[in-house]
C-alpha cells in the first residue's frame, strides 16, 4: 500500500477566514474574457443545474448534460425533508460555527475541516438566492420563514417546503438554468449518458456521450469539466436512488486518473419503506423530518404479534428515547438505524418479516390535531399509504433502513478539483464535505454550495491561472476515446447470452447488502470482493443485451451501468476490508465498544483514502492526513 | 411472499412503435403470478423479463425516481392517463388495484407536441420549452438580499406551493382532448404570479409563456376539467383562471408583448 500523501491545497490562514482570503487570492477571468471559454456541467441535479446556471451568468458558455429526458427530473428532486442553513431565524443559538461543529460531528470527524466550515459559512446565502428564485419556503403567519428540527441537531435550522424540498430547490435551480438556455449561454443536452472522459495533456478537456435517443457517440471539447452526476447508492440493487442513478460518470473518470475517495462510506438512511417481495425494484423513504413528530418503538416482548393498538405503553420499547435520551428520536442517520437493526436482529422486530419497527405519530396527532400532522407530512403519509396500503393516521407506519446517499465520491481538494486538473466534482458525487455520515438536510446545502457558490470562483482560478492551449474534437483523443466508448457498448451486446442485466444487477446488490451492509467484518468483505469478482465474470460471459446499439435501447443503458458497478463493488469491498475501524455509516464489527457504538481509531485512520486505478484493476490506496485546527475529535455522544 | 392465492394474471394490449417515423401497433401479452403488492412498473418489470428470457425486445418506458415526484413515468393506462387512481403516479399505482383476468391497455400520452420516441417513451421537452420562454425569476446568482426582506403572507405561500407541485409530467396534456397544456403552464404562472419575488416580470412571463405553448402545437382549453381529474400532483384547475386574469392584465394593462416564440431542435 502506497503511503503517498494528498495535497488538500487548504488555503492557509485561521479556519474562519480561509475561503475570504482564498477568495481575494484566486485568479479572475475579466468579463470580456469569459466568453471565450467552454464548460462542460455533467448531470443538472441541485449541484449541476445551479453551477451550470452560475457559470452561464457569469458569461461563460456552458454545455450541460443529463440522461433524463428533462434537466427537471435529476434525481435531487426527490429529497424531502429540508436544508440546513445557519440564519439563526428562531433565536435559538445557532451559528456558522455551531453549524460546521454539527456537520463535522455528525460525519465522524472524518470530513475536510475547511470545506465544512465553508460550507456552514456559505448555507445562508443559499436560502437567500433560493428565495429571490422563487422557492416557496414554509412561512409563519407573520410571513417570514419557518424552521424545523433535524437529526443530529439541537437547534432548528431547517428549511423545508412541505415534504417536497428537494423538488422545490431543483424547480428553482432548474429555471435559473432554463432561463440562461433561451439566453443561449446554456446549451442542453438531454437523454445524453456520458461514457468517458477526454484529457489532452493531462487536461480534462472534454467528454464522450451517447445520445440515448438515437445511440450516437458524441464526443464535446471544452476548457474545464464538471461532473455532478451524483451518488453510488445503486450498487446496492434496492436503494432510494432513482432508477437511473449510476456510478459510470465518476467511474469512468476515476480509470482516466481521478482518484475514488471513501467508496466504503454509505449511508444507510434509518426511515424507508420496508421491502416487501422478490419483484421490489427500489425503496421509499420516508423523511427524517417525520421523527421530530413520530416516535419509534418495537414490543418489550419478543414476538408479540398484537397489532399495534392492542400493545399498552408499558410494553412498548422506545429503543432510541432510552438509549440515546439526549436526542431521541432525533439521533443521526447512522446511529439511528444500527439501533434499529439492533432490535430486529435481536428478535423484536415487527411486521411479517420481523424486519422492521414502529414509527408512531399517535401521540403527536392527539397533541397537534390530525390536521396539523396532515399539513406537514400530508404527502409523505399519502405515499406511504399508496406503497403500503396502510393509514399512518390510524395504526403506525412500519419502517426499516435502507441505503440512500453515498458520502464517499471522487476525491477533490479544496478548489473541488479532482487528481485530473480541470476536471471538477460537486455534490454527491464528490467525498468532501460528510466524512463517515450525513446529516439530515445537508445533501441539499451542499449540492448548492458547491454550484452556487464554490465552484463559480474555483473554476474561473483554474482558467485564469492555467495556460489551455486550443483543443477541439477534432483532436485525436477525442476520436481515440470515443471508439473505445463504442467498442464497450458493442462488447456488451456481442456476448449474446441468456441472463438478463437486471438479474445480474440484483445479485450484486445482494452481495453488497448482505457483506457491506450496516455491518460488515472482514470475513464479509472478503467474501463479497470475490463473489463480485465471480459474478463479472459470468456478466461478460452470460450476459444478454436485446436490441442494438444504434437506436433508443434502455437495455444497454442498464447494461454499461451495471458493468461499471461490478468493477466499483470491488473497490468498494476492498476500501471496507482496508479501514481497520469503525466510523459514521462504516461499521466493522470487529471494531464496536462494549454498548454496540461505532469505535474509531483515530491514530491509524484519521485519513482520507484516496483510490488511484491502475491499468491491471489493482487500485492503489493513498492517504490524504485530516488534520483538525478548531475541532478536537471526541467520541461522538448523543446520550 | 410472491406466489398466494391472490395473485393475478393479465392480459396486457401495450403499444408498440419502433421510433416516431414508424407506424405503431398494439401486441397483447400474458402475464401471471402478479402479486397485488407490486406497483405497476414493477408488473411492467417482470413483462420485459419475461420478453427477455424469450429473446424479444423488452417495451420501452420511460421511469426513473419511482416514488411519484421526478415526473418522469407517463403511462395512459385503459384511457386514463396514470391510470385509475386519483393523484398518483403511474410508478405509485399498485397491482391491488386490478382484478384477476383484466385486460390493462397501455399506451404512450397522445399529443402532436409529444412525438414518440420508443413504445412508450415520448419526447417532453416543449414542456422544457415552456419554461424556459419565461418560467423564471430573472435573479443572478449573488444578486439576492437576505431572505427575510420578503416576508410573504402564509397564504399565499401555501397558494404559490399548491402550484408548484406540478411535476411536469404531461398527463394534463395527455388526458386533454385538444392535447392543451393550459394546467402545466398556468402551474409555474400561477405560483410566480402570487410571490413578490416574481412580480416584476409578471406580464412579460405570461405572455412568452402562452405564445410558446401555442409555438409547440399544443391545443387550447376548453375548460373540460379532465387535465385537473388527472394531474398526480393535485394542481388545480383555479391556476388557469389565474392564467386568464394574468393574461388578459398583461395584453391591456402593460405595455409587454410576447417574444418570438422558441425553435425546436437540437
Amino acid at each position: 500500500m502506497s503511503q503517498t500523501v494528498l495535497n488538500s491545497n487548504v488555503p492557509g490562514g485561521p479556519l474562519a477566514d480561509k475561503w475570504q482570503n482564498h477568495k481575494n487570492e484566486m485568479k479572475l477571468v475579466a468579463p470580456n474574457n469569459k466568453r471565450k471559454y467552454d464548460i462542460i456541467v455533467v448531470g443538472t441535479g441541485l449541484a449541476g443545474a445551479s453551477a451550470a446556471a452560475s457559470l452561464a451568468e457569469l458569461g461563460y458558455n456552458v454545455k450541460a448534460f443529463c440522461y433524463q429526458d428533462s434537466p427537471r427530473r435529476a434525481h435531487s428532486i426527490a429529497a424531502q425533508g429540508g436544508i440546513n442553513a445557519a440564519k439563526n431565524y428562531p433565536n435559538d443559538g445557532d451559528s456558522v460555527h455551531r453549524l460546521f461543529y454539527d456537520t463535522i460531528k455528525g460525519g465522524d470527524f472524518r470530513s475536510r475541516e475547511a470545506n465544512v466550515h465553508r460550507l456552514a459559512e456559505v448555507s445562508s446565502s443559499i436560502i437567500d438566492q433560493c428565495v429571490a428564485s422563487g422557492v416557496p419556503f414554509a412561512r409563519e403567519y407573520g410571513g417570514l420563514l419557518a424552521n424545523r428540527t433535524f437529526g443530529g441537531a439541537q437547534v432548528s435550522r431547517t428549511f423545508y417546503c412541505r415534504g417536497q424540498t428537494g423538488q422545490q430547490l431543483l424547480l428553482g435551480a432548474y429555471s435559473g438554468l432554463m432561463r440562461q438556455v433561451g439566453a443561449g449561454k446554456v446549451k442542453m443536452y438531454p437523454r445524453r449518458e456520458m461514457l468517458d472522459l477526454v484529457n489532452v495533456d493531462g487536461v480534462a478537456r472534454g467528454i464522450v456521450c451517447r445520445n440515448l435517443k438515437t445511440g450516437e457517440f458524441e464526443t464535446h471539447a471544452a476548457h474545464a469539466v464538471l461532473l455532478c452526476t451524483g451518488g453510488y447508492g445503486n450498487v446496492f440493487y434496492l436503494s432510494t436512488n432513482a432508477k437511473g442513478s449510476n456510478v459510470t460518470a465518476a467511474w469512468r473518470c476515476h480509470k482516466r486518473g481521478a482518484y475514488f475517495a471513501n467508496p466504503c462510506y454509505t449511508q444507510i438512511h434509518p426511515t424507508c419503506i420496508p421491502v416487501k417481495g422478490d419483484y421490489q425494484s427500489k425503496l421509499t423513504l420516508m423523511s427524517e423530518s417525520l421523527r421530530n413528530d413520530g416516535r419509534v418503538w418495537v414490543p418489550k416482548e419478543s414476538g408479540d404479534s398484537r397489532s399495534p393498538d392492542q400493545i399498552p405503553e408499558d410494553a412498548r420499547d422506545y429503543y432510541l428515547e432510552r438509549r440515546y435520551p439526549a436526542f431521541g428520536n432525533m439521533v443521526p442517520r447512522d446511529v439511528a438505524s444500527r439501533a434499529a437493526k439492533e432490535r430486529c436482529d435481536a428478535g423484536f422486530g415487527t411486521g411479517e418479516t420481523g424486519m422492521s419497527v414502529y414509527l408512531d405519530f399517535q401521540r403527536a396527532i392527539q397533541e397537534q390535531g390530525e390536521d396539523a400532522i396532515r399539513s406537514k407530512y400530508g404527502n409523505l403519509f399519502h405515499m406511504y399509504q399508496k406503497i403500503t396500503d396502510e393509514n399512518p393516521y390510524k395504526t403506525p407506519m412500519r419502517i426499516y433502513p435502507a441505503v440512500h446517499y453515498t458520502m464517499g465520491g471522487l476525491w477533490v481538494d479544496y478548489n473541488l478539483e479532482s487528481t485530473v486538473p480541470g476536471l471538477f466534482v460537486l455534490g454527491e458525487e464528490n467525498f468532501s464535505d460528510h466524512g463517515a455520515n450525513r446529516l439530515g438536510a445537508s445533501a441539499l446545502m451542499q449540492g448548492l454550495a458547491d454550484g452556487y457558490f464554490v465552484a463559480p470562483y474555483t473554476v474561473g482560478h483554474h482558467l485564469a491561472s492555467r495556460t489551455l492551449k486550443p483543443v477541439t474534437t477534432a483532436h485525436p483523443n477525442f476520436d481515440q476515446t470515443r471508439q473505445e466508448a463504442k467498442e464497450r457498448v458493442e462488447k456488451l451486446i456481442g456476448v449474446n447470452g441468456k441472463r438478463s442485466v437486471e438479474s445480474f444487477h440484483r445479485e450484486l446488490g445482494q452481495i453488497m447488502w448482505d457483506n457491506c451492509g450496516m455491518a460488515r467484518n472482514a470475513d464479509s468483505l472478503r467474501a463479497a470482493a470475490d463473489q463480485i469478482h465471480t459474478l463479472r465474470d459470468q456478466f461478460w460471459k452470460q450476459v444478454f443485451v436485446p436490441g442494438s446499439g444504434a437506436s433508443f435501447n434502455q437495455q444497454v443503458e442498464l447494461a454499461g451501468r451495471v458493468a461499471d458497478f461490478m468493477e466499483f463493488g470491488e473497490l468498494f469491498a476492498r476500501d471496507a476490508l482496508a479501514r481497520e475501524e469503525s466510523c459514521g455509516g462504516h461499521f466493522r464489527e470487529e471494531h464496536a465498544t462494549e454498548d454496540g457504538e461505532a469505535k474509531r481509531d483515530d491514530e491509524h485512520f484519521q485519513h482520507v483514502a484516496a483510490w488511484e486505478h491502475t491499468p491491471d484493476g489493482d487500485d492503489v490506496r493513498h492517504k490524504e492526513d485530516l488534520k483538525f485546527e478548531t475541532v478536537t475529535p471526541s467520541t461522538r455522544s448523543y446520550k | 411472499m410472491s406466489d398466494t392465492d391472490d395473485n393475478l394474471t393479465l392480459t396486457l394490449r401495450v403499444w408498440r412503435q419502433d421510433d416516431s417515423e414508424t407506424r405503431g401497433k398494439f401486441a397483447d401479452y400474458k402475464i401471471s403470478r402478479i402479486s397485488p403488492h407490486m406497483s405497476f412498473l414493477e408488473m411492467l418489470d417482470i413483462l420485459n423479463e419475461q420478453l427477455i428470457a424469450q429473446g424479444d425486445e423488452p417495451v420501452a418506458f420511460d421511469h426513473d425516481c419511482r416514488e411519484g415526484i421526478c415526473g418522469t413515468c407517463s403511462l395512459m393506462i385503459n384511457g386514463q392517463a396514470h391510470g385509475p387512481d386519483k393523484e398518483t403516479t403511474t410508478c405509485q399505482l399498485h397491482m391491488r388495484r386490478f382484478k384477476n383476468g383484466d385486460k390493462i391497455v397501455i399506451e404512450p400520452w397522445r399529443a402532436n407536441a409529444f412525438p414518440v420516441v420508443k413504445d412508450l417513451v415520448v419526447d417532453r421537452t416543449a414542456l422544457d420549452r415552456i419554461i424556459e420562454s419565461g418560467g423564471y425569476v430573472s435573479v443572478n446568482t449573488g444578486q439576492a438580499q437576505d431572505a427575510n426582506c420578503l416576508p410573504i403572507p402564509r397564504q399565499d405561500q401555501s397558494s404559490a406551493m399548491d402550484a408548484a407541485a406540478c411535476i411536469g409530467c404531461g398527463a394534463c396534456v395527455a388526458a386533454c382532448k385538444n392535447a392543451s397544456a393550459m394546467l402545466f403552464t398556468s402551474a409555474k404562472v400561477s405560483h410566480l404570479a402570487q410571490l413578490p419575488q416574481g412580480d416584476p416580470e409578471r406580464p412579460q412571463r405570461v405572455l412568452n409563456m402562452v405564445a410558446q405553448m401555442d409555438a409547440e402545437g399544443f391545443g387550447g382549453c376548453s375548460n373540460t376539467y379532465e387535465c385537473e381529474a388527472a394531474c398526480p400532483a393535485g394542481v388545480s384547475i383555479e391556476h388557469i383562471a389565474r392564467l386568464n386574469r394574468e393574461y388578459v392584465k398583461a395584453s391591456f394593462c402593460s405595455s409587454a408583448t410576447a417574444a418570438e416564440p422558441i425553435q425546436a431542435g437540437e
